[in-house]
């Protein structure tokens, strides 16, 4: 479990269908916004560690 | 007692049952409800999240004194989860390891399962009172 992306990916993925299970009501309305939240979390954490990277203190 | 107010208390006792176990166990307010697969998977969900963090060596340290308010935070956060906080204590996990690569990783997954089962709650007590649907 050292690996960060793993780790990301696994609480991304987590959050993302504890959200979509409250927040929509159908199946299909479900699995869309999940996999939006998925590839925000991702994505957005991906360009934050990137723009950090200069400074890692 | 009038019909009407039998169906009342009935309705806040359901209410009341279904926010109890929602804290207790994350997802079975739900299952309670007759949302069954909704409460499984909100269930599968959080009890991941905070059993990988306890794996990732998460401390689950209890603080109920004023003098570390954002400790006091932490400790309600993971309190959230109901059950399996007290589980995982009882097993012997709460100092957690501080030296560990995944300590902050696994503090922030059993924190977040711990809010994220107060937002169940919250959903389980509106399910009840019939303002959701689904």
């Amino acid at each position: 479990m050292r690996s960060h992306l793993l780790n990301l990916l696994l609480f991304s993925g987590l959050v993302s269908t504890v959200f979509a299970t409250l927040l929509r009501d159908t199946t299909r309305e479900r699995l869309r916004f999940g996999l939006m939240a998925f590839a925000a979390f991702v994505l957005s954490t991906l360009v934050i560690g990137w723009l950090t990277n200069p400074f890692p203190r | 007692m009038s019909e009407v107010t039998a169906t009342a208390t009935r309705d806040a006792s359901r209410t009341m049952a279904a926010g109890l176990l929602a804290w207790v166990f994350p997802g079975l307010g739900h299952v309670f409800l007759g949302r069954r697969g909704k409460g499984l998977v909100l269930m599968g969900s959080i009890l991941a999240l905070f059993v990988l963090g306890v794996l990732m060596d998460s401390r689950l340290q209890l603080h109920l004194g004023l003098e570390d308010p954002l400790a006091l935070l932490f400790s309600a956060a993971q309190m959230g989860i109901g059950a399996p906080y007290v589980i995982a204590r009882l097993l012997g996990y709460e100092a957690g390891l501080v030296t560990s690569p995944t300590y902050e990783y696994g503090n922030t997954f059993t924190a977040v399962a711990g809010l994220l089962n107060i937002l169940v709650l919250l959903d389980a007590l509106d399910t009840a009172r019939g303002v959701r649907g689904k």
